[in-house]
């Protein structure tokens, strides 16, 4: 039986207490697809991924995940799915070798099959060098690239990896980018990455979804989601942002308004022509303009439009490394 | 077969952990040798006894018991770590029987305690002169050792399950292990002690691993004393056996549902 999605989900939903993590999420995802989950912290990526994955129970709704039921049949979905934890995950005793030989045997992979695999994950993520020296010499990114290579071991169907760059330097971010988009392309493995950060998945997804409390609100291609906001973005700071949002909303040219930061967010038709007229508006109410630009739609603004704020940028979480108290509860 | 594949992958890496941790590597095989010595000397020097036997030979097995106990229940530790570390996520999410790593992880534990046990009988036979009198004796010996190290690395996972704080841990282990060594009669007989002790003796599946060892090991003490073996063999291997059964269930369960 060939599964018609890689993963369809019907109303998921996770609830810890009173708080609803996950919220009824329909997803229907495609086979080779690269899709992004993108949302801000908490927003229940993780929580979303790690029911996919089997390692949360729903509270209510179910998905398939490569035609297998994740309630019903755990076991078949686990062998057919690799994960990349959003942290580190690995046994820092042993060599990238050994962490790699013990994926291979607990999905029951005969030894020479396993030796193999291992040179060629090893090389697709370019550690081959480093195979036999413990993992807690390591750098950040290697045991990134070590786990994504553990992830591939028993050639999954698809590949979850939860915030895949979080932590990273720029550098090192675009080489386990081009690494994710060449899975995608060369080993046609249906990736599903999480992420907050905008650039990661307009630069890498076929399909994004945006997640915010618990529910998808929007989902297409980056391109679409883009376009479906016609027009430019006019962006401009004033001393008064809140006084002038009510005014500029009664104009004509403005189609949509937001406040976002200290500035005005203004959606508008033609930017070029916009900005004089928004500007002299600004004036005629004695505001004054202290900042003004002129964009393009970017999968930022897609994103402030369907949740209302800008993406918090957060700080990567290392200290969630050594926190054991917070651990435990499968979301954060 | 699959499921012998997953023991093994986790007893190995328990052996890994423990050939590469060289602290508790060397601390663990000299400590036997520390502790025989020590409590040896001190203890039989302060307490001569009748016939002029020592009281050395009566302690050799209550000495191989505490060693069982300790290094058993302390062994959990290592889930711990893996929850600490994350390691425990790719365990969870890897399509194997949470029942075989806990078992692979027992049999890891036990491994290591037994290796601990058999060091302080080589101990006991090179600083003190006490072996098992015969290969059958020897081989009682390995079945009680095993029976001691199963039952309580079981029960170090158990805990293991449901404790978070691998700080906690060794603390909650010790307020567990005290009593149980302190009356399994392994540094004073039971038999002499008021009844209310007796009794809570009894329900310590430690003293009879120390009295299925003392029957194995018999000391020139007169046997028929409160010296001696207070129950028959069979009888501490039967109890024992219940007891391990007891906790490899109860582990299992709880290590079902462990979360990472």
């Amino acid at each position: 039986m060939k599964a018609k999605y890689a993963i369809e989900t019907r109303g998921l939903t996770k609830k810890f207490g009173n708080l609803v993590a996950v919220n009824r999420v329909n997803l229907k995802i495609d086979d080779g697809e690269l899709f992004g989950l993108l949302g801000p912290n908490g927003a229940g990526k993780t929580t979303l991924t790690h029911m996919l994955a089997t390692i949360l129970r729903p509270t209510t709704g179910t998905a398939r995940v490569t035609g297998f039921d994740i309630c019903k049949n755990p076991d078949k979905v686990r062998s057919a799915i690799g994960i990349v934890f959003q942290e580190p995950s690995l046994d820092n005793r042993l060599t990238g070798r050994e962490n790699l030989d013990f994926h291979g045997r607990m999905y029951g992979m005969l030894k020479a099959q396993r030796e193999e695999r291992i040179r060629e994950v090893l090389k697709i993520v370019g550690l081959t060098n480093r195979a036999d020296a413990l993992v807690q010499t390591y750098s950040g990114g290697m045991k990134r690239r070590l786990e994504m290579a553990r992830g591939l071991m028993h050639r999954p169907k698809i590949l979850f990896l939860d915030e895949p760059t979080l932590g990273l330097d720029t550098q090192t971010r675009r080489v386990v980018w081009e690494q994710v988009k060449s899975l995608n392309e060369v080993e046609k493995i249906t990736v599903i990455l999480t992420t907050h950060y905008i650039e990661e998945a307009d630069y890498l997804c076929n399909r994004v979804g945006i997640i915010d409390n618990g529910k998808i609100v929007a989902l297409d291609k980056p391109e679409t989601l883009k376009d479906k906001l016609k027009g430019d973005i006019v962006s401009i700071k004033v001393a008064e942002p809140k006084k002038l949002l009510a005014i500029l909303r009664g104009s004509r040219i403005v189609k949509e308004a937001k406040i976002v930061g200290d500035s005005l967010h203004l959606q508008v038709d033609n930017g070029g022509k916009a900005l004089p007229k928004l500007i002299d508006i600004v004036r005629s109410h004695g505001g004054q303009v202290l900042e003004a630009s002129l964009s393009r739609p970017t999968l930022e603004d897609v994103f402030i439009k369907y949740t209302g704020k800008a993406i918090r940028e957060e700080k990567p979480e290392n200290n969630a490394r050594f926190m054991p108290m917070m651990r435990g509860h499968g979301w954060r | 077969m699959a499921g012998l594949q997953v023991i093994y992958t986790l007893w190995l890496r328990e052996m890994k952990w423990f050939v590469r941790g060289k602290s508790r590597l060397i601390s663990s095989l000299i400590q036997p040798f520390l502790w025989l010595a020590i409590m040896g000397v001190g203890m039989s020097a302060a307490f001569p006894m009748q016939g002029g036997a020592s009281y050395l030979q009566f302690i050799v097995p209550g000495v191989i018991g505490m060693t069982l106990i300790f290094s058993s229940m302390m062994s959990g530790v290592s889930v711990l770590w893996d929850k600490q570390f994350g390691f425990m996520k790719e365990i969870l999410v890897a399509p194997v029987s949470r029942t075989h790593v806990m078992l692979g992880k027992t049999l890891g534990g036990m491994t290591v305690s037994m290796l601990q046990g058999m060091l302080l009988l080589l101990a006991a036979g090179l600083l003190v002169g006490v072996w098992p009198p015969s290969i059958i004796a020897f081989i009682q010996v390995l079945a009680f050792m095993a029976l001691i190290s199963l039952g309580f690395v079981s029960a170090g996972l158990a805990f293991a399950s449901k404790i978070e704080d691998p700080i906690a841990f060794p603390v909650v282990m010790n307020f567990i292990i005290m009593p149980l060594f302190f009356l399994s009669g392994a540094f004073f007989p039971i038999g002499t002690a008021p009844d209310w002790m007796k009794a809570v003796a009894h329900v310590n599946p430690l003293m009879y691993g120390v009295d299925g060892l003392r029957g194995a090991i018999p000391n020139t003490l007169d046997p028929q004393t409160i010296f001696g073996a207070n129950f028959p063999m069979l009888i501490d291997f039967g109890i024992l056996l219940v007891f391990c059964a007891a906790m490899i269930l109860l582990g299992g369960y709880l290590f079902r549902k462990i979360s990472a």
